[in-house]
């Protein structure tokens, strides 16, 4: 079955952690050593299999984090019941191995020639390939407005804040949260709803492009907004992340 | 190509599983109630609700639901093995042995195809379903069936792989001959014993 | 568990060794077209069932036995999928 296993070795590459990186409490990221990496675009994910020493092996798909270029990174969010983002954001290190598939998605994925304006709207951990959808176009020197909604449960549980906050001027960033907010918080609370979404959505009239992504009901629920606001159903792009 | 180690990756430890002994070929045993399923959860309200026998395209019997709840049921302790490869042990059910309906319709069929809200299927033989291996469930762990668990009721038949219990179950139809059900015909074996590790078609 | 089809672009790409998610899907009963991206997908059970997310009816099937995909695409009636470039 020789051509299986070429097959085999086109589709599953072998990866090494370079560098492990704590966001939160609960999220780090892993940058890939990947020497065959065909490069990605922002938007796109990868799928990683872990191999036990008994054989015993498990999958998950990843968003990749990082922008078209730069070297592979994924952000992984630990579940506490889980099985393999335990393992990724506490027991993995660098010159660990597991293997990768990708990069997957042509369709959930952004660069500039596709314009906007754009809204990117995350429910906590499906703002990871919109924060790749940001850096790919700041590094890109792409003019395209883009504005960011993050619905987090709260601020010490949102990822990349340091750097997302250093959009102020080129993009727009803002967080809504859900569970509990500093005191002082001048920001959103909540759920993310049509009043908030009347602040911060382009008019339709503008034909913005938007992207959303996070858990399954988060994303039906702003998909509905979105389209109650006149987006025409081929300008929302949506990716549901689910627990495995 | 044969896949590195991942350092210190392991499956996840499942406290059940010292209960090996009990367990079919194939099988961990888990703690927790996984939600599988082939399509969005229906939602039939209970006044719409109804369970019918059907037979050659006419319906020979049908309960509503206080009618349904006007039959008798018991309390049974079971173990559920799904074909995905978990199992639990000592699940409590209420629901009305499937001999209590299928009795009171008078038949010579071999085989049923059970049907669901949604357009699920799958088949078994009549054997399999009376003789206290089968029951229409309405009650988990004492409480009602939820609609991700398949309520308001569903198939139970524990014997045989749990795509079998088919959820959000609205009837039988009786056939003379085994005709294959959704899984089944999508490549899983027709009869389904866990026992003899009969997952796919042709084991 | 209900995804989308970006959820098994890892499958499908092992399947068809291209991208399906930006791949356009005909759905064989109601006739909508929408990408396999914006599909149902209920995996994690026996097999993985794709589901036209206008009409609910089942487009794909994947059915994992004994090292062989099996895929039963008959609820599509037809796909458009982007061809390499000359």
């Amino acid at each position: 079955m020789a051509g299986t296993a070429v097959r085999g070795r086109l589709i599953w590459q072998v990866a090494t952690v370079a560098t492990v990186t704590d966001e939160t409490d609960a999220v780090r990221t892993i940058a890939l050593d990947l020497p065959d990496w065909p490069g990605h675009h922002a938007g796109q994910h990868l799928d990683v299999r872990l191999t036990a020493e008994d054989g015993y092996s498990a999958e998950r798909s990843y968003s990749i984090a990082s922008a078209d270029g730069e070297p592979v990174a994924i952000t992984v969010e630990r579940l506490d019941d889980g099985e393999v983002s335990p393992y990724l954001t506490q027991e993995l290190r660098p010159g660990d191995q597991m293997e990768v598939r990708g990069p997957i998605g042509n369709w959930f994925t952004w660069g500039p020639h596709d314009g906007g304006p754009l809204l990117l709207i995350a429910g906590g951990s499906g703002v990871v390939p919109l924060r790749a959808i940001l850096r790919h176009r700041q590094r890109s020197g792409s003019s395209v407005p883009a504005r960011l909604l993050y619905s987090s449960r709260s601020l010490e549980e949102v990822i990349y804040r340091g750097e997302l906050d250093q959009y102020r001027g080129s993009a727009e960033v803002r967080y809504t949260l859900t569970r509990r907010q500093p005191p002082g918080w001048g920001g959103f609370a909540g759920r993310v709803d049509g009043a908030m979404l009347a602040r911060i959505a382009w008019p339709a009239s503008q034909r913005p492009l938007a992207f959303i992504c996070g858990p399954t009901p988060f994303v039906e629920a702003v998909a509905e907004l979105l389209v109650a606001r006149h987006y025409p159903e081929s300008r929302v792009k949506t990716e549901r992340f689910g627990g495995a | 190509m044969t896949s590195p180690v991942s350092r210190g990756f392991h499956r996840l430890s499942r406290p059940g599983d010292a209960q090996a002994g009990k367990l079919p070929p194939g099988q961990h045993a888990t703690t927790d109630f996984p939600v599988l399923s082939a399509g969005p959860t229906p939602h039939t309200p209970l006044q719409e609700w109804s369970f019918s026998i059907r037979r050659g395209g006419k319906t020979l019997r049908a309960w509503t639901w206080p009618e349904f709840m006007d039959l008798p049921a018991e309390t049974v302790t079971v173990d559920i093995h799904c074909v995905t490869r978990w199992s639990k042990l000592g699940t409590v059910w209420r629901g009305v042995p499937v001999p209590a309906l299928l009795d009171q319709v008078a038949h010579d069929a071999q085989y049923v195809l059970a049907f669901s809200d949604g357009g699920y299927t799958t088949n078994l033989p009549v054997k399999d379903v009376t003789g206290g291996q089968a029951w229409l469930a309405f009650d988990y762990d004492g409480q009602p069936l939820p609609p991700e668990h398949g309520g308001p009721a569903r198939l139970l038949v524990p014997h045989l792989y749990f795509w079998k219990s088919a959820k959000w179950v609205r009837g039988m139809e009786l056939l003379d001959h085994d005709q294959p059900g959704f899984w089944e015909n999508y490549g899983y074996n027709n009869y389904g014993d866990p026992w003899r590790e009969q997952r796919y078609a042709g084991d | 568990m209900a995804l989308d089809g970006n959820a098994i672009g890892g499958l499908l790409l092992e399947i068809f060794a291209v991208d399906m998610t930006s791949a356009e899907a005909t759905c064989a009963a109601c006739g909508a077209v929408r990408s396999v991206a914006e599909t149902m997908v209920y995996f994690r059970g026996p097999g993985t069932v794709v589901r036209c997310r206008s009409c609910t009816s089942v487009l794909m099937v994947i059915s994992r036995v004994r090292g062989l995909n099996c895929v039963d695409l008959s609820g599509i009636e037809a796909l458009r999928v982007r061809a390499a470039s000359a």
